[in-house]
């Protein structure tokens, strides 16, 4: 009969895509708004709608669209990568952070070489009479 | 009574099924470690998993099975973020890397550009050094890491976890992560194709 007279928004996308009534507490709908259907689609197909539905009863309510946001993002890379999903994000950035902390320390090694040779000269060349910091010679 | 002599593997065991010669969760649920299969089942689902395995190669299959309990595995530790709380935490480091790196290459170029205006100094000093320092010129290797900067997620990934982290976790991803993904083989696969997408996508903060 008039559906649409019955709702009075339309359906969120958890409930468009089970074919369901959406209710008015419907645990899907703050996080699945009808205009992003993939978002759902996607998160359903790798977890399943009862599983999302029972994580997200265990969550308290300000932290859901947060956990929605991060299972979509979990979905989506293990659709892109069937294998390895987010696992092989996070091992992608392990090696560039630990490339990252060679490549930095090996900076730092370099520093401290050039700090030694320059701290040396400059006390040297300041032996001769000056020291700028004092005004006078730093040494009688 | 079981055809094999075996004993069934975890999934079956756990969803009180005989388990057959061909059961596709056998090879890599095996009976003594129950809590994987316990885990992967309460976040996938095992028809999720089953359809997701039977897409893939099967040599593929134990590598997909871990990465699947390792997610699984950090759901349940973290609700809300699970392994996107990791991501983030990663790229939070790697950003902190990068400034620490620019900062510290530029105090190092101010000494490269002192040692080409002060020739003579720098010509002395060098004596009191004799361990293989090049101080003039190529002094620092040509170390050319922009492409970390591409390297990061593309730029709507990045959205998506900064809506959904605010850098709040306070677990020691890094080690629990290191030791997990010791027995993965999967870091020359997944970086070359991730790295080749990375290279193509200039990450903005926003």
């Amino acid at each position: 009969m008039a559906s649409s007279s019955y709702y009075s928004t339309p359906p969120c996308a958890a409930c468009k895509f089970l074919r369901r009534k959406c209710l008015t507490n419907c645990i899907f709908a703050p996080y699945f708004p009808p205009e992003e259907p993939i978002k759902f689609t996607n998160v359903h197909r790798i977890f399943g709608a009862s599983n999302v539905s029972k994580l997200l009863n265990e969550i308290a309510p300000h932290q859901r669209e947060d956990a929605v946001n991060s299972l979509a993002y979990e979905a989506e890379a293990r659709l892109k990568d069937p294998v390895y999903g987010c696992v092989g994000v996070i091992s992608v950035l392990q090696r560039q952070v630990l490339e990252l902390q060679k490549e930095l320390d090996a900076v730092k090694a370099d520093l401290i070489r050039y700090n030694s040779v320059f701290v040396p000269c400059y006390c040297s060349s300041s032996n001769n009479g000056e020291n700028p910091e004092t005004g006078g010679d730093g040494r009688s | 009574m079981a055809s094999s002599s075996n004993s069934p593997c975890a999934a079956c065991k756990f969803l009180r099924r005989k388990c057959q010669p061909e059961c596709v969760f056998a090879p890599y649920f095996p009976p003594d470690q129950p809590q994987k299969f316990a885990n992967v089942h309460k976040v996938f689902g095992a028809s999720n998993v089953t359809k997701l395995l039977n897409e893939l190669q099967p040599h593929q299959r134990e590598d997909a099975v871990n990465s699947l309990a390792y997610e699984a595995d950090m759901r349940l530790r973290d609700p809300v973020y699970g392994c996107v709380g990791v991501i983030s935490l990663l790229q939070h480091q790697l950003r902190q890397l990068q400034m620490d790196l620019s900062c510290a290459k530029s105090e190092l170029s101010k000494y490269q550009n002192l040692g080409i205006s002060s020739h003579g100094i720098i010509a002395a000093a060098a004596h009191h050094h004799h361990q293989g320092i090049n101080l003039l010129g190529g002094g620092v290797t040509a170390r050319d890491h922009h492409h970390f900067h591409h390297q990061l997620f593309p730029v709507n990934q990045q959205q998506m976890i900064r809506s959904a982290f605010d850098g709040g976790n306070g677990y020691d991803a890094s080690s629990f992560l290191a030791a997990q993904l010791s027995g993965f083989q999967q870091s020359r696969a997944a970086a070359g194709a991730a790295a080749a997408d990375g290279r193509r996508a200039p990450v903005e903060p926003s």
